[in-house]
């Protein structure tokens, strides 16, 4: 087993909300966007971060990259804590790890060219690499994401949603980083180009090694492209598992309620089976209810639930649970 | 007639092989502006009253110093426009010739609203950008310096720098560039809090982009549109409070003039039938200011996305 490129420890970032209306001397509220978060990520692995919106998975994906200060716990990236790090660790640190955002169109300068846009991350950490050499390699990386290289004077709005995130694709890989993070970089995007920019995703994954994590709250979209998935719920981890045994035999009642919630294409099937319908809204992360936060709306909540926060359990196989009261469930062929 | 497979083949291959020429987002605010008739008049005539301020002198029979002596005493009399003594615009009450001197004033009063209009979109976009992306302590410490500066009467400093430091023409400058830029460094600021909350910018920060870099290269390109429309309509603003001081006897200090110096001369002289010595530089300060408007009015709508 090789060490993991990436490993996060019970991280946790909080951010200071300022009440409005406030005095200057009244203390801002705290909101736990990620309250204790724990995962590995292996080289050349894909790992899913699913959970609804709001449940902290760009801040979490904001914290890995760099962007957003932790208040607790560990980054590690190779061997090193991200928050000790040297100004020259750093930089490679900034040049290994690229993102990919959620919105193509928002994420491009729209002042500036296309080539100039790839270019940036090169210019910026390879800042003595000759002119042509810059042109040669964007002209590379464009025609590997699928863009015709002519295109590379062109300008952000004269492209289609699926041409910018192809765009901000090659952005992020020009530097041949070592870890990706995609911030649901298919959200914003046609259901028939979402499937052209994963398959793009997965096949530039494969064939460069890179390891991914990749955000989205799309489950068939994240079964498909990763290898793990974490599930998320109000900045907690609700359930770790390989994308094969999550989407089968789910165990946390959160995960059970999500993958039931992806329809089957099927109308027959889709009708006959059971589905938990969870009740309710995402609790605020202002407040964030005491013991498992899941607990207002599970369907199987107990009184001990309240007390404690509940314990990441390891069932095996790189299967883990926040739930003491787990129990596998096969909610795709569960029957009403 | 359809093409072989070869020469459609061909074709396909130039296509692609040229490099397509990207339309940027100032291009296509120039075609906008273009289509703008009133904006492209007025850009013209303020391309004429440039070229008279800078030419202007070489068709003049006498230089704004030289008093016609011949006149002298009898301005009304002698003194009125004509083609024959060669003072085309007429003579001032000293005897001076008047196209000279609005060619003069012209150019001074352009210089004054162009100078200052420099220093606020230099000083006052980064002053703001630089505000508006630190964020935090910096941004409040330098905008309550804005507000500081804001607050004081600039009228009263203006006039107080005059009177103590000598009336000049750089003094004049040191006046103007010091208040210019204060509105300036506030529209900016604005819009860079707008700007760096977006997308791209972050992307540039994951990146590892230095911050002054993001300032120059992600938010000032993006300001500039709202900047340059700002700019062109401080201009005319600046070259009314130029006249102002000037018209109080406390700008330009003769033998230099302005447009406001000229019209204040002008002014006094009315009631001795020399009209023309009001009606000449006062047509070209508001041709002059009207020109600024219009041009501004239409950058305003060839930048402005909303209206798009």
């Amino acid at each position: 087993m090789t060490d993991p490129i990436l490993k996060v420890e019970d991280l946790q970032v909080t951010f200071d909300v300022r009440p409005r209306g406030a005095w200057p001397w009244t203390p801002s509220l705290k909101l736990h966007a990620v309250g204790g978060i724990s995962f590995d990520l292996n080289p050349g692995e894909c790992l899913g971060v699913v959970g609804e919106s709001g449940s902290g998975k760009s801040t979490l994906a904001r914290a890995i990259i760099g962007t957003v200060p932790t208040s607790g716990g560990k980054i590690i990236w190779q061997g090193t804590d991200l928050a000790g790090m040297d100004e020259r660790n750093r930089r490679t640190h900034r040049r290994d790890v690229q993102m990919i955002f959620q919105d193509p169109l928002a994420a491009l300068n729209p002042r500036m060219t296309v080539g100039q846009i790839i270019a940036e991350p090169l210019v910026t950490h390879k800042p003595d690499t000759p002119k042509d050499d810059v042109r040669r390699m964007v002209a590379e990386m464009m025609e590997r994401v699928g863009l015709l290289p002519n295109l590379i004077n062109r300008y952000p709005h004269e492209f289609s949603g699926g041409q910018c995130q192809r765009i901000g694709i090659a952005r992020a890989l020009i530097l041949r980083p070592k870890l990706v993070i995609c911030d649901e970089p298919v959200s914003a995007l046609d259901v028939s180009v979402q499937a052209q920019v994963v398959n793009l995703l997965k096949d530039l994954q494969k064939d460069m090694g890179l390891s991914m994590i990749f955000i989205a709250h799309d489950l068939s979209v994240v079964k498909h492209i990763s290898d793990r998935i974490v599930v998320m719920y109000l900045g907690r981890a609700m359930e770790t598992a390989t994308s094969q045994t999550l989407t089968t035999r789910p165990e946390h009642p959160y995960s059970q309620a999500l993958i039931a919630s992806v329809p089957i294409p099927d109308p027959v099937l889709e009708k006959a089976r059971m589905r938990p319908v969870i009740q309710g809204e995402l609790p605020s992360p202002l407040k964030p209810p005491s013991g498992c936060v899941f607990r207002p709306r599970c369907p199987k909540v107990q009184a001990s639930c309240a007390l404690e926060r509940p314990q990441m359990l390891d069932l095996g196989k790189g299967h883990q649970v926040a739930c003491p009261y787990h129990e596998a469930h096969d909610v795709l062929h569960a029957t009403a | 007639m359809f093409p072989s497979k070869q020469t459609a083949d061909a074709l396909v291959q130039a296509a692609n092989d040229a490099e397509v020429k990207g339309r940027s987002l100032w291009r296509d605010a120039a075609i906008r502006f273009r289509r703008n008739r009133a904006a492209v008049v007025a850009l013209c005539v303020l391309g004429l009253i440039a070229a008279f301020a800078l030419f202007g002198q070489l068709f003049a029979q006498w230089s704004n110093e030289e008093i016609d002596w011949s006149i002298m005493g009898a301005i009304a009399q002698k003194g009125a426009p004509s083609i024959a003594n060669g003072h085309y615009f007429g003579a001032d009450e000293l005897g001076r010739d008047l196209y000279a001197r609005v060619v003069q004033g012209t150019g001074i009063s352009i210089m004054v609203g162009m100078v200052g209009s420099f220093v606020a979109v230099m000083v006052g976009t980064l002053y703001g950008a630089v505000a508006g992306y630190s964020g935090g302590r910096t941004d409040n410490i330098m905008m309550r310096i804005v507000d500081i500066l804001m607050s004081i009467p600039f009228m009263f400093v203006l006039i107080l720098l005059l009177v103590i430091f000598g009336r000049s023409i750089t003094m004049l400058f040191v006046g103007i560039g010091l208040i210019s830029w204060l509105d300036m460094a506030r529209i900016a600021r604005g819009q860079t809090l707008s700007i760096k909350n977006k997308e791209f910018v972050e992307a540039a920060v994951a990146t590892g982009v230095s911050p002054m870099r993001i300032i120059l290269r992600h938010i000032v390109p993006n300001l500039l549109g709202i900047v340059v429309v700002y700019a062109t309509l401080l201009i005319p603003g600046l070259i009314m409070t130029e006249s102002f001081i000037s018209f109080l006897g406390l700008g330009i200090q003769e033998p230099q003039t302005s447009l406001g110096a000229l019209i204040s001369a002008g002014a006094k002289q009315m009631r001795f039938g020399v009209i023309w010595q009001l009606l000449f530089p006062l047509g070209f300060f508001l041709v002059t200011l009207y020109a600024f408007f219009f041009v501004g009015d239409g950058l305003r709508d060839a930048l402005d996305p909303k209206d798009r």
